[in-house]
């Protein structure tokens, strides 16, 4: 499948011209394939949150080009609203945008603006509350009577009505309970996989990030520092310790093995791997002593 | 011992409204002095509403809550119970006022009335201790998430509080953000012993805590050291919790037939015992 985004020299300078210009993101080239679910990191400040406004046309690029599926996204500015459909945008907190009166309507209030039929407009917010885990009750009721977790599901159908090609997110799962977190991933990882839709999740927990993407970009200061398969960015845990990131409790205690000198890989990222890992080592090591 | 419970919390309960089920519901805890306290709980289980009990935030419907012995309930001790008790919230972006990280942090005292000068060897080591001073002239929104938690627990410390609660004051932040918050926090509580409350999501942080509180529907349900608790894998579970991964990594290989403790929280007693099943 081809590239849905490719980035060629994207810069953003905030402020340019200004005594306190900054560059936000610095000459990236890079290309999301489409289908991917790729995870994006990089501490705060790295440029992660410019670089998806750019995804979603909120910012228009300093210098630089960026393509959605093929197309030039500045070529025409007046243009830019169709590319806001192909790539839905989930900000952080998308609960406190809610503002219907009921679950339903909030939901529709996307495909509406898109000019959508009301056959079309109803077949969408039925199947993207589906996919949410909405049912029919929650679907009269107000969104402002809905708990934080219910809200932010609510809030991530709104954008998957418009049936975006990128469903780009930031930190979908923040101040949400264990479960929670478990419940929202999952679920948008069985709508990837069942729609095919390319999902970019950007998120501060290494151990979701690690559970959920297959690909992985890093960014540090404005740069992308890596980007490569999640297994293949979490082996190389110092330098992404040197970023002020982190990796994933479970691959600090494989490298603390290897630290103590037994021979352990260093790219265990997920704990059911960890456990296989471990397991194979023992029956190896039972194998010598026979 | 009741005399060195710092916090005391006796048979509250409280509902947001009189139709509404009530969000804590017969809680009985304490929380001593210099102790380090973690509260876990699924959302809506009650653990911030509790938590705003402790500086009168919030006033039980029944119950007492008192603060070194002073009662909640009594208006005459709020000033003394919120100097007391500081609290720091999930989002920095909502708690700085000032344009300047320093004025920021002298905001409560200027409206105590402290001295100037007093104002400012206060604020210094306030911002000392917080790890913020290298950035007390610039301006609050060119701080980075963590660095504006920090702020916000300067400006709570400039009003040299014993305790200090935190409620889920992580939650946004990246984590080299996150690291270096909770080794402040730390360090308030072991170097300068302030009593710290932390309620948060995040399993690795609770394992740092004496001691840790699980809640679930306004009460509370487990009470223990990291290790008491953590070891509840399946009972944390149903409570929509979670265990570190050590913890979770252990009890699989337990489940597998190896030979794994029951109590391994942290990365490094989980790394001791493979080493030794290992090697």
């Amino acid at each position: 499948m081809g590239a849905i985004i490719r980035a060629e020299h994207l810069t953003q300078i905030y402020g340019q011209g200004m005594p306190d210009a900054s560059t936000a993101i610095d000459d990236l080239s890079f290309e999301i394939e489409e289908g991917d679910f790729v995870g994006l990191i990089g501490s705060t400040g790295s440029g992660k949150s410019t670089l998806i406004n750019h995804f979603n046309g909120i910012l228009k690029p300093t210098s630089g080009k960026l393509y959605i599926d093929g197309q030039d996204m500045w070529a025409d500015p007046k243009q830019i609203r169709k590319f806001r459909f192909l790539v839905g945008l989930v900000f952080q907190y998308p609960e406190y945008q809610l503002f219907e009166e009921t679950v339903e309507k909030d939901i529709a209030y996307g495909p509406i603006n898109m000019g959508l039929s009301e056959q079309e407009i109803r077949e969408r917010v039925k199947q993207a509350a589906e996919l949410c885990e909405i049912d029919a009750e929650m679907l009269k009721k107000s969104p402002f009577d809905l708990s934080g977790g219910q809200k932010r599901r609510v809030a991530i159908a709104g954008v998957i009505a418009m049936r975006p090609r990128v469903l780009v997110l930031d930190e979908p799962a923040a101040g949400l309970d264990p479960e929670g977190r478990d419940n929202i991933l999952s679920q948008i990882k069985a709508y990837h996989k069942e729609t095919g839709t390319t999902v970019v999740l950007v998120s501060h927990s290494m151990e979701d990030i690690a559970k959920y993407a297959d690909k992985v970009i890093v960014m540090n200061q404005s740069k992308i520092k890596m980007y490569d398969t999640t297994e293949k960015v979490f082996a190389r845990a110092e330098e992404l310790l040197q970023m002020g990131l982190s990796v994933p409790q479970v691959t600090k205690i494989f490298l603390k093995l290897r630290e103590m000198g037994i021979n352990v890989p260093a790219n265990v990222y997920t704990i059911p791997y960890a456990v296989k890992t471990i397991l194979a080592h023992q029956a190896e090591k039972k194998g010598e002593i026979v | 011992m009741e005399d060195k419970a710092k916090i005391q919390a006796k048979e509250i309960r409280f509902r947001y409204m009189q139709d509404m089920p009530p969000a804590v519901d017969g809680v009985n805890m304490q929380i001593k002095k210099g102790e380090f306290v973690a509260v876990l709980g699924a959302n809506g289980c009650g653990k911030s509403t509790l938590s705003k009990h402790f500086n009168a935030i919030l006033l039980p419907e029944s119950g007492t809550v008192t603060v070194e012995g002073m009662d909640t309930q009594q208006e005459e001790h709020l000033y003394d119970i919120r100097q007391k008790v500081g609290m720091v919230f999930q989002n920095p972006d909502n708690q700085i006022v000032a344009t300047v990280v320093e004025e920021d942090v002298a905001f409560a005292l200027e409206n105590l009335g402290v001295p100037p000068t007093e104002i400012r060897t206060r604020i210094d080591e306030a911002m000392e201790m917080a790890g913020i001073f290298k950035h007390k002239h610039k301006a609050p929104h060119k701080l980075s998430g963590g660095q504006k938690q920090r702020v916000a627990i300067a400006g709570v410390i400039a009003m040299r509080p014993d305790c200090l609660i935190l409620d889920e004051a992580t939650a946004m932040l990246d984590p080299i953000g996150r690291e270096k918050v909770m080794k402040t926090i730390r360090r308030l509580n072991k170097e300068f012993g302030i009593t710290v409350v932390s309620i948060t999501h995040y399993m690795e942080e609770a394992a740092q805590a004496d001691r840790i509180l699980v809640m679930n529907k306004g009460k509370v349900v487990l009470e223990g050291t990291p290790k008491e608790v953590f070891s509840q894998v399946d009972l944390l579970h149903s409570l929509r919790l979670d265990v570190p991964q050590a913890t979770e990594l252990a009890q699989q290989l337990r489940k597998a037939g190896l030979d794994m403790p029951e109590d391994c929280i942290t990365e490094e007693e989980c790394a001791q015992a493979l080493a030794k099943l290992l090697a």
